[in-house]
């Protein structure tokens, strides 16, 4: 039996584009032409939306994002040659708790959550607090699409092409006052469609709730998610509203956000407060600073094989240094983790 | 040999287990991280078996049935399989056997150290398996095999220590485990009935 081991210094097998989304590139090119072909049909042509990435399952989009979708702005930023992770394994593979403990919990339990209507209470230290419906909240904003890598606190990692908007613009809006100095975040609390928060045995403490140094939630790279690989959020990927932060670890980008509040101190955040030994406020991607339990230093890039593991080097803030650097010149990272 | 066929039947199941995960890992069945997947498996697949091989004594008890006693070293044995199995898939998968990295761990992490230990409990019991052993030890043997219940805690810490979220999966298998350390303290064990079978 060959186990293939790749040196950290060695092109990545994965870092060649997979065969699949090479293959598919005439279904894009094809599945356009057959919508010209099919729009010459009246009735059947409004059917066909070829989807930009290979084997993604359609949902049932809300009229708001099919809307936007037109005016997408594709590949805002991207990845370099870096393979996308399949869409199936970015819809099975999540730490979602309010849908269960295990991987595969949240994309069989979260067809229960309830994703329209949907609406976001705004408060704190802002000039236009309120409860906005998610379809007006959004509605001055464009789409636009960023592929970033996704690493998990847990030592493995993604790359999903996430739709969404600046997370800046969405707090500009609202109008941040003077005393605002972190954005906090909660995710819906509702035990009747979340199983995860029926359970006894949880050691969360729910709502699940996340935040950001303003000056943080303000860098470009920050977004508010509701869409990826060209569709609308799955509901285990956190749908319809999630944040993406993708230099920090994933459990920052807390997902199905209920509650944006503009705070004067520093929120106390989930995990940080279930153990603050291992979870910090910032949790940034940070290979020097290990997990109490686990190394920080690699990562395994998904999909990792069992005869060819895809074992690589993490990056400091998840190879987004030259954006974020700056935010934490003359903070030490080791004490603030 | 006695109850032949119950041997074996214990056998094939050790056995399937294993073969039956690296198939769908084969197959692309066990998701994007299969290496981690088997590591999980498998360390839980040893103490699934090492709580049977605990339950043995009480069924016979309770039963009245020779086969159970029979079968018990064959199921510790399979525990100590499963082990070897889980630590290699740990070093193959999860460390990409940088062995350096292995010393790291070793040094750094009470969930690791906690686990090794419970190994060495487990390589003693394996090693000492044998009739032979047995002869020689005498009445030591027996007081050595009483490594288990430690080899069990430890095991359970080592599972404690991984949980990030949600205990109840683990609570499942700590409350077997105690219930089965209980029934073997000895006022307790004096009055565990005899529920089948003709001696009362």
């Amino acid at each position: 039996m060959l186990i293939k081991l790749p040196k950290s210094s060695d092109c990545n097998e994965s870092d060649v584009t997979p065969e699949s989304v090479y293959f598919s590139r005439r279904s894009v090119l094809g599945a356009s032409l057959a919508g010209f072909a099919l729009g010459a049909l009246p009735v059947l042509g409004q059917a066909a939306e070829p989807s930009r990435y290979a084997d993604v399952e359609a949902g049932s989009t809300p009229g708001w994002f099919k809307d936007k979708l037109g005016a997408t702005r594709w590949q805002a930023v991207t990845v370099k040659d870096e393979a996308i992770t399949p869409f199936k394994d970015a819809t099975h593979y999540n730490n979602f708790y309010e849908f269960g403990p295990d991987k595969g919990d949240p994309a069989a339990n979260a067809g229960s959550l309830k994703t329209e209507p949907w609406s976001v209470v705004v408060d704190g230290e802002v000039g236009k607090p309120g409860r906005y419906a998610l379809e007006d909240f959004v509605k001055p904003l464009q789409l636009e699409e960023r592929i970033y890598r996704l690493r998990c606190v847990e030592a493995w990692s993604m790359v999903i092409p996430w739709l969404g908007f600046p997370l800046s613009e969405v707090l500009k809006q609202v109008e941040p006052t003077s005393k605002a100095r972190y954005v906090r975040f909660e995710t819906l609390q509702d035990p009747k469609s979340m199983p995860g928060q029926r359970s006894g045995f949880a050691l969360i403490d729910w709502p699940y709730v996340e935040g950001l140094r303003l000056d943080e939630a303000m860098n470009p790279l920050a977004i508010l998610a509701v869409g990826m690989y060209g569709r609308e959020l799955p509901n285990q990927n956190g749908a319809p509203l999630r944040v993406v932060v993708p230099w920090k670890y994933g459990f920052k980008s807390i997902k199905s956000i209920v509650r944006i509040s503009l705070v004067a101190e520093q929120p106390q955040t989930t995990w940080q407060g279930l153990a603050p030994s291992e979870y910090g406020f910032y949790a940034n991607v940070n290979p020097q600073v290990d997990h109490p339990r686990w190394s920080q230093a690699r990562e395994r890039r998904l999909p990792s094989g069992l005869f060819s593991p895809n074992v690589r080097t993490t990056q400091m803030f998840n190879g987004y240094e030259d954006e974020v650097a700056s935010l934490y010149s003359g903070l030490d990272l080791r004490k603030n983790y | 040999m006695r109850y032949p066929w119950f041997r074996l039947a214990i056998f094939i199941i050790g056995c399937l287990f294993p073969a039956w995960w690296l198939y769908e890992a084969a197959m692309n069945l066990l998701g994007p991280d299969p290496g981690k997947i088997l590591v999980d498996r498998l360390g839980l697949g040893a103490l699934v078996f090492l709580l049977v091989t605990l339950g043995m004594s009480p069924l016979q008890r309770l039963t009245g049935w020779g086969g159970w006693i029979v079968a018990r070293r064959q199921l510790g044995l399979w525990c100590f399989a499963y082990i070897v199995l889980h630590m290699t898939a740990y070093m193959v998968f999860i460390l990409g056997l940088d062995w350096g990295q292995l010393g790291v761990e070793l040094r750094k992490r009470p969930y690791i150290i906690v686990g090794v230990l419970a190994f060495l409990g487990l390589l003693a019991l394996a090693v000492t398996s044998n009739r032979y052993s047995q002869r020689r030890l005498g009445a030591r043997w027996k007081k050595l095999h009483k490594l288990v219940y430690v080899i069990l805690g430890l095991g359970l810490l080592h599972f404690l220590w991984i949980v990030r979220s949600d205990l109840q999966e683990w609570a499942i298998y700590a409350g077997v485990g105690a219930l089965l350390m209980v029934m073997r303290v000895p006022p307790v064990w004096r009055r565990v009935p005899r529920l089948i079978g003709r001696r009362a």
